[in-house]
């Protein structure tokens, strides 16, 4: 990469500004396609069978009768997924998630599959597939599955990351450690100490367009997959080794995405509509429903807290530590891992522990969920903090700014920090109207902060010149909080001409180099740098055919402001070349002009928010009423703002609604009892107040713009800021999430006696 | 000669020890001594390691230079939504 990514100061022309979005009118008037909207002349419809059984051993599948349907073109099992794996341990889980092999291991775990001419036959045909069942014990409690005694998921599993291997399996597959300094001897220095235990129950990343491809093998072993996921690139690359197809003769196009914020950066469906249009010989479509989505996607851990904070009477924090427990679905993960290094992440402390363990339960796979894992963490570790602080008696605010973390603190993950925004966002918050404004009888107010890495990864950005000088840009990170219109503000920027002439598309994967998936809050950052090197490459494409046209040296002219000039006194005579009359004459300075960027954006800076939340508590019944809610976020730069507030809005939105009434209810049998948005209550407009944000700039040293993600942060603080709100308004510490009427209301009734 | 600080799963594989010195001029180098010294880091490698330089985390970027009495620290390589 011959780039240098490093921050400048500059004054910006585009970046900042709030133009139109421009996939806006497609979206409001219907005719945006997403994944079910394509179609190829053909296809057939696709269904899937899935396990009613929590934990079962397939003893035997007969698809005889489903496949002498008249209609029926293709049944599939696992036999039709050979594993082509290779050892790779994380691509066989994906591999049996997508079509259990010998035992189904949560309700909805896929079992077969079949392609049918309608929807009706393929329902029909799910009904004639028979398979014995040997039905196991199950566990689906994060605390129970931990216990000795639980039912075994998988007996390879043996627990990693203790000192001994252990001799017997467990459903524990990780523990890890984080931390610095002595936790006991911080302790003991302390005053006053919290001690605390949370829950916070699974929920779903609730986008509300489900899961959607259409899938078309050829017989030459080309293949075509229309889908809707956050990444086609790495779709591509899963797909292409499930099925033994080589990865550049699948070409896949990303649709548009109703929703994805984790949730469509694994693969489900798509291998097995491959699989599908590969013994049927025809395309199949296969589109999941909404009960399909909820017991067979990937919704985030359920979780099991532990917290201890100590500080002294002068509101320093000594020691932290946490326990954090996560389950994982039945299969290996990394989520309290991730969990124990954000926990303290907002603090500088001198004395933390925190030890994370990833459980395996007969639920789907954990999948990520906007700054995965980190939301429940700073649920524990934010409300304990609020506790503290009432008990030393200091503002939350003040403890808070007291103890933050700076440029040049360790963090509690181990790293020094650089430049950061905890301080800022925490002062922020301090001087906002919103904390001096009153609170009427049962309301309380809360706040609380939250972090977030970020992250970078591969990238490629192709930036074409048209010759009436229109600008197209080809972009491989799926567009899934605004990028097309954020990245044609950074070309405008670097070619300095206007934004209305240009126009960005998400390419796919025969069309572009490889993209890593936009996930980790990188869309923007990472597409940015590549689009400022591409821009970069295309402007000296263009001095040099400027130089051409007025045949001097290269070396003299210089690119201003969208416009090729000659320096030096002796081309005074010499106008300005603007970028369309360079591109005017393309074909004849030779040929086409384009820059292009291949590169790994690293460097992505780690983010900070704080949120303030006011909430009203009926007392009688327990039900709550977000009335103002105010988020406050480092951006670095913000390069289309109302993007920027519309993922700060967004992420306290979903924030609320997990906090409040989002959780998987399992039954004792081990089926999901609440698969549908109707006894799932995700938060619809009514029920929330205008979303406050101010953004802060603080940049980030390894962009050129000073771009850090922001796509994350904002889910982060929520849960604990609605639960310090709350237990403000009901007097009652809550500590399980969600704080449904019901659980609130024990709660309130627990504390009067 | 760089001083690598190993988050808990790794420094257990190193017999308990959490820092390890290294001579590397880069990523690249680090990575390939530390599975020399400790083979048993290899699929941990292979996983995929961040590496924090003076606080700034890179995943990709095998190239990158270690500066001399920098601090660096092995993390792991983690998910995003």
């Amino acid at each position: 990469m011959n780039f240098d990514p490093r921050y400048s100061g500059r004054n910006f022309s585009s970046v900042g500004t709030r133009p139109i979005r421009p996939d806006g009118v497609d979206k409001v008037t219907g005719r945006a396609r997403y994944g079910a909207d394509f179609n190829m002349a053909g296809q057939l419809v696709g269904r899937v069978l899935r396990s009613p059984h929590a934990h079962a051993l397939i003893r035997k599948i007969d698809t005889s009768k489903a496949e002498k349907l008249a209609g029926v073109k293709a049944v599939i099992t696992a036999k039709d997924l050979p594993d082509l794996t290779n050892g790779d341990a994380g691509m066989y889980d994906i591999l049996d998630n997508c079509m259990a092999r010998t035992k189904a291991l949560y309700d909805g775990h896929a079992v077969a599959a079949v392609a049918a001419i309608d929807a009706r036959t393929a329902r029909q045909a799910l009904k004639l597939i028979e398979i014995d069942y040997e039905v196991l014990a199950h566990v689906t409690d994060v605390d129970e599955a931990m216990q000795h005694h639980a039912p075994l998921i998988n007996d390879a599993i043996f627990t990693e990351g203790l000192e001994e291997k252990p001799v017997k399996p467990s459903n524990v597959t990780k523990r890890s450690q984080f931390g610095h300094g002595d936790v006991h001897q911080g302790f003991g220095a302390a005053d006053f100490i919290v001690e605390r235990s949370f829950k916070t129950e699974q929920t779903h990343q609730g986008y509300i367009e489900p899961h959607a491809c259409v899938a078309s093998v050829n017989l030459d072993g080309t293949a075509e997959l229309w889908v809707c996921t956050q990444g086609h690139f790495v779709y591509r690359q899963h797909c292409a080794q499930l099925l033994g197809l080589e990865a550049s003769k699948l070409r896949v196009t990303s649709s548009e995405i109703g929703g994805g914020f984790g949730g469509k950066t694994h693969v489900w469906a798509e291998p097995v509509a491959l699989a599908l249009s590969r013994k049927a010989g025809r395309p199949v479509k296969l589109v999941m429903t909404r009960d399909e989505v909820f017991r067979a996607s990937g919704p985030t851990s359920a979780t099991s807290i532990d917290v201890k904070i100590g500080a002294r009477k002068d509101g320093t924090i000594t020691a932290a530590e946490a326990t954090l427990r996560y389950s994982a679905g039945p299969y290996a993960g990394s989520w309290a891992e991730i969990g124990a290094m954000t926990a303290f992440a907002c603090y500088r402390l001198d004395n933390v522990k925190t030890v994370g363990f990833e459980v395996l339960v007969n639920r789907p796979k954990t999948a990520a969920y906007r700054a995965p894992s980190a939301p429940m963490a700073a649920f524990a570790v934010e409300s304990a903090v609020d506790e503290l602080a009432k008990e030393i008696g200091i503002d939350p605010v003040e403890f808070r700014i007291k103890n933050a973390a700076q440029e040049g603190t360790r963090s509690s993950y181990g790293p020094v920090y650089g430049p950061i925004g905890i301080g800022p966002t925490l002062e922020a918050v301090k001087a906002h109207p919103h904390m001096k404004a009153p609170l009427k009888q049962n309301q309380g107010r809360g706040m609380a902060c939250g972090f977030w890495f970020n992250f970078g990864g591969q990238t490629c950005v192709d930036l074409n010149i048209g010759m009436d000088g229109s600008v197209s840009l080809a972009v491989g990170t799926v567009d899934v909080g605004g990028s097309r219109a954020s990245l044609s503000l950074v070309a405008a920027e670097e070619l300095g001409i206007d934004y209305a002439q240009l126009k960005a598309v998400v390419a796919d994967t025969s069309s572009l180099g490889y993209n890593d998936m936009t996930d980790g809050s990188r869309g923007t950052f990472s597409s940015s740098m590549a689009t400022i090197s591409a821009a970069r490459n295309a402007i000296k494409i263009l001095r040099d055919r400027a130089a051409q046209m007025w045949d001097i040296p290269v070396d003299d002219v210089v690119w201003e402001q969208g416009h090729a000039v000659a320096k030096g006194d002796k081309y005074g005579n010499l106008g300005k070349l603007s970028l369309r009359d360079i591109a005017a004459k393309s074909g004849t300075t030779g040929g086409p002009i384009a820059g292009h960027s291949e590169l790994v954006a690293d460097g992505a800076g780690v983010s900070f928010a704080t949120h303030i939340c006011d909430v009203e508590v009926d007392p009688e019944t327990g039900a709550t009423r977000v009335i103002r809610y105010t988020v406050v976020q480092d951006a670095g730069k913000a390069v289309h703002p109302t993007y920027v507030e519309g993922q700060y809005q967004g992420g306290a939105a979903q924030g609320i609604g997990w906090a409040l009434n989002e959780e998987y209810i399992y039954g004792k049998d081990g089926r999901l009892q609440n698969a549908g948005f109707l006894d799932y209550r995700i938060p619809v407009c009514s029920d929330l107040p205008m979303i406050d944000t101010q953004i802060l700039e603080i940049p980030n040293p390894n962009h050129p713009y000073g771009v850090r993600g922001v796509g994350e942060t904002s889910i982060v603080p929520p849960l604990a800021a609605i639960a310090n709100a709350v237990s403000n308004a009901a007097g009652v510490r809550m500590t399980h999430i969600p704080m449904s009427p019901p659980r609130i209301l024990a709660a309130i009734e627990a504390e009067r006696g | 000669m760089v001083e690598v600080t190993l988050w808990g799963a790794l420094s257990q594989l190193a017999g308990g020890q959490s820092k390890v010195e290294v001579e590397a001029k880069d990523i690249r180098e680090l990575f390939r001594k530390l599975a020399e010294q400790y083979p048993a880091f290899e699929p941990w490698i292979d996983k995929g390691i961040a590496v924090a330089i003076d606080g700034v985390i890179y995943r990709d970027t095998w190239g990158k230079t270690l500066p001399l009495g920098a601090e660096v620290f092995l993390l792991p390589r983690l998910a995003g939504g």
